[in-house]
């Protein structure tokens, strides 16, 4: 996971600002443009825009300054602290692996002020893979109206976007929990489909682990491959090929694994969305639960890949 | 970062060798070849011609092999390398013997991707591999040689450009490889199908071209074809002789059918004779149309003239690159010594980025763009067959710069120009023909060398260490001062990794191949070339080490050390191991903790 760290080069200039934003609308006129609609509601009552899988910086500034979504900033508490996007709240990833039933998930969407239908931005500093992984939570639970930033703090910053670093606390809400199982595999499943033509398992992690050991039958599509230097996402063109390429059929159904807690399978999970396919899931706890369970593997010994790096 | 006191570098437009569509059509044709509508072996001929290899035992991956021709790239070409490495690679790239920089573990299915952003910065893949024209080399000391008659560069990329999708060069026997060299010193001139010095004759440029060489299983040296060859016969030269080996190469036997054979089996008056009688009806019959595809001019706008080179000012002085040191001075100045060369230009000078086997991360190649950009004159980099990367136009007010730039990169590693400079092709990391892991020993002997400080002894300074992990020469043992190749022999009941080591080759004007001396397990290589470095020592030599093995292989040491058996005798205690139950690990390769199997597979050199 050495890249984990990977630093975002944005221009700093503040004339570039403009350019940039350009460029990022044209880019992102496909995801914005489901975005735009509002959900009729009953007069007196907030209606709430239903966004899709990312959302882009202009529609997450609009909310904001409508105060109509929950933004929810998933880095360490300590950076945090030294500042965050407008009006979020922080919730550390952490949090949520330590409490991952779905009842407990439901009383941390409760204390951070999210009702059934607000719509919940997520981000991090990861290139979007801890934001993957706790956006993928809150849908597990039944919080639908969740998306991904289209970008990291760091970018958001770079582009000299609002920041505070007020601690937001936002008033304790009701949450339904209604369980989606359609997203989420464990080992029993994914033993049950090995063999099934249908189903494809995608590895996420980078190229020398996979070679190294991996679940059989799996296909590798590392996370490296899905995002680029001030997006977390490729453009979805680039994603839908990359599939292609593969030979993967939209109508397959996708399981996502990575190596421990299914933040880069959570990343990947929301790129094959976005690639357009339907059937998605995210085996959250990954290859190290499948190595505890003493499940097969199948690894490569005969070359010394590793010794390539230049590490 | 930018210096203060003038504006550094040109910004170059990428040249363009790479065409989109061919990535397309890649990308279909993996397809097909996926739907079973395509056979193995054409789907083979048609990946190694746009440059991806299979991987070793597994076809299932690639490794792409990117042309650079004559080694010189761009800043932009260097960070879309490190992008694509890091996206679909394994986050490093890999600097060849010949100039090419190769990404491997590429899976078949991404191979298209890579190929597409080539395209983006005019790089291509095309012809890297397979029974075609490789990469054009080029000394990467042209330009800037203070011994050269004139720049070969632009021709070197007119000949890669002339026959890059050449229908002439698209089914030869077996592969053919260019090289041109700067002076008789630089440049692998003689171990190439094709070898050209630039000549200058009665205020005529043209060239002395050397053909029928080349390393492998069997290895010659290439033979002058004439005293001079006219500048306006260098593309009838070069087509004269590819049409003869096209025409009489053996296509039968894969083993024997580079063209040095067919010189070897020919003869070389027979095979001369033939190249010039070609050449004579070539010259007479090549339309102009024809002949205009043949451009130097296109490539020689670039060049940096001299009115644009700052003048030294009086009162400053140039630093001292040549003055002896040792291993306790200063890192920078240990640097200076085994990483710089001054260059023919006042003022400037060309530095050396050490790299391991040929080893760069993408955050580093990242960075070395930036230093490229902020530092070098002619704002581009070459490649070099050490493996290193050389940046040139280096102001000589800004070394010290470049070295902390380096530094904080992890790329200021000294030696670069020196026996502690290893190379190693890529071994059993990727490589199907490869029976050890040549690559990592060559990463082991560098840092070891490094440690012991032999890269400020100058008398061990010209001597080279390359090492390949099989008989085929990648690694290009046969002209390393001291070589070794990859093999596996039992010892006692169990089987272990060794190398052939070989004593006595060069690569200048009077090349040649290194003699086979003996066999050393994996695990001795080090302590083998420790001992044959104090014995060099005890024999009290004022000669360079490179100077001295020559004389014993040749049976005239000057002192207690005579000829090949008596070194023998001092190393065979080394090689010697003892019985495997009681040091297992002797008989493991590196990067291995189980017992050594030589596996190999199918080589795709000549499919």
């Amino acid at each position: 996971m050495r890249r984990l760290k990977k630093n975002y080069i944005l221009k700093k200039q503040t004339t570039k600002i403009k350019t940039s934003n350009d460029k990022k609308k044209t880019q992102n006129t496909k995801r914005t443009s489901t975005s735009k609609t509002l959900i009729a509601k009953k007069p007196g009552i907030k209606s709430y825009q239903k966004l899709p899988i990312v959302c882009d910086v202009d529609t997450l500034r609009t909310l904001i300054r409508k105060k109509t979504v929950r933004v929810v900033d998933v880095r360490k508490t300590e950076d945090y602290k030294k500042g965050h996007i407008s009006t979020a709240v922080s919730l550390p990833l952490a949090q949520i692996i330590s409490n991952d039933t779905p009842e407990q998930i439901i009383q941390i969407l409760e204390n951070i002020g999210v009702s059934d239908k607000i719509p919940v931005v997520v981000y991090d500093d990861t290139f979007g893979a801890l934001a993957a992984r706790v956006a993928w939570t809150f849908q597990y639970v039944g919080h639908e109206n969740t998306s991904l930033l289209e970008m990291t703090f760091t970018n958001w910053k770079d582009l000299g976007l609002e920041i505070e670093k007020k601690n937001n606390i936002f008033a304790k809400t009701k949450h339904t929990l209604k369980i989606n199982p359609s997203i989420f595999a464990d080992a029993k499943y994914v033993e049950s489909i090995q063999n099934d033509q249908n189903t494809v398992l995608v590895d996420s992690r980078e190229r020398l682990n996979f070679l190294t050991e991996h679940i059989p039958n799996a296909k590798n599509i590392p996370y490296t491959m899905l995002g680029s230097d001030n997006s977390i996402l490729r453009p979805t063109n680039d994603l839908k090929r990359f599939i292609e390429n593969r030979g993967i059929k939209k109508d397959s159904e996708i399981i996502t694994y990575c190596g421990s807690v299914g933040t880069l399978s959570g990343l990947a999970f929301y790129a094959l969305k976005l690639a357009g396919i339907k059937d998605v899931k995210l085996y959250s706890k990954s290859f190290k639960d499948w190595k505890a369970l003493g499940k097969p593997k199948t690894e490569f010994k005969d070359a010394n890949y590793w010794d390539l790096s230049a590490e | 970062m930018k210096a203060e006191h003038k504006k550094k570098s040109f910004t170059r437009p990428d040249e363009k060798w790479g065409l989109e569509k061919e990535t397309e059509n890649f990308a279909n044709q993996v397809k097909s070849y996926r739907q079973e509508k395509i056979s193995d072996d054409n789907f083979r001929r048609f990946r190694l011609q746009h440059g991806a290899y299979g991987s070793r035992l597994r076809p299932d991956y690639s490794m792409i092999r990117i042309k650079i021709p004559s080694g010189e790239i761009t800043p932009k070409q260097l960070e879309k390398i490190a992008d694509l490495s890091e996206s679909f690679s394994i986050g490093s790239a890999h600097v060849s013997t010949r100039q090419n920089i190769q990404l491997h573990w590429v899976q078949l299915e991404d191979v298209s991707e890579v190929m597409r952003g080539l395209v983006e910065v005019g790089l291509t893949t095309r012809e890297a591999c397979g029974n075609t024209v490789r990469n054009v080399m080029c000394s990467h000391f042209s330009g800037v040689c203070s011994e050269e008659i004139f720049d070969a560069t632009p021709y070197s990329k007119a000949i890669a450009k002339f026959f890059l999708r050449n229908p002439i060069s698209q089914n030869l026997p077996r592969k053919f490889k260019i090289n041109f060299g700067c002076c008789d010193k630089h440049g692998l001139v003689r171990i190439a199908d094709i070898g050209l010095i630039p000549a200058i004759q009665d205020g005529r440029r043209g060239f002395r071209i050397y053909l029928g060489g080349g390393l492998g299983a069997a290895s010659f040296i290439g033979h002058l074809l004439e005293d001079f060859t006219p500048e306006e016969q260098l593309l009838s030269t070069c087509m004269a002789t590819i049409r003869i080996f096209d025409r009489h190469g053996n296509r039968e036997n894969m083993a024997r059918n580079r063209m040095r054979y067919l010189v070897n089996e020919m003869g070389w008056e027979k095979f001369q004779k033939l190249i010039l009688k070609e050449r004579t009806i070539l010259y007479m019959t090549t339309s102009e149309s024809t002949r205009d595809l043949f451009s130097v001019h296109q490539f020689s706008h670039n060049l940096i003239s001299n009115s644009i080179l700052h003048k030294m000012k009086s009162n400053h002085k140039l630093p001292i690159v040549n003055e002896s040191i040792s291993i306790d001075s200063s890192s920078y100045t240990r640097w200076l010594h085994t990483n710089t060369v001054e260059q023919k230009q006042q003022g400037y000078y060309t530095v050396f980025v050490t790299l391991g086997a040929g080893d760069i991360t993408s955050n580093q190649l990242k960075s070395l763009a930036t230093i490229i950009q902020d530092f070098s004159l002619e704002g581009v980099a070459r490649n070099t067959p050490q493996q290193n990367f050389a940046i040139r136009y280096v102001h000589y007010t800004d070394l010290s710069k470049v070295y902390k730039k380096l530094h904080t990169t992890g790329l200021s590693n000294s030696g670069a120009l020196t026996i502690t400079s290893a190379v190693g092709c890529s071994g059993t990391t990727s490589c199907n023909l490869a029976i050890t892991n040549s690559h990592r020993l060559a990463k082991e002997v560098q840092s070891k060398l490094l440690e012991l400080g032999f890269d400020v002894d100058d008398s061990l300074r010209t001597s080279t260490i390359k090492i390949s992990g099989c008989p085929n020469s990648c690694g290009q043992h046969e002209i390393a001062t001291i070589g070794f190749f990859g093999g596996a022999t039992r010892i006692g009941n169990t089987m272990a990794p060794v190398y052939t080591m070989l004593f006595g080759g060069r690569s200048d004007k009077d090349s040649k191949l290194g003699k086979p001396v003996m066999r050393v397990p994996a695990k001795r290589v080090i302590e083998v070339i420790q001992k044959i470095v104090e014995l060099y020592k005890q024999e009290k030599n004022s000669e360079p080490l490179d100077l001295w093995l020559d004389h014993v292989v040749n049976g005239n040491g000057p002192a207690t050390i005579k000829n090949l058996e008596d070194i023998k005798t001092h190393l065979t205690p080394i090689v010697q191991l003892p019985p495997s139950e009681e040091s297992p690990t002797s008989y493991q390769d590196y990067g291995n903790d189980v017992k050594f199997i030589a596996k190999t597979a199918r080589g795709e050199c000549a499919a």
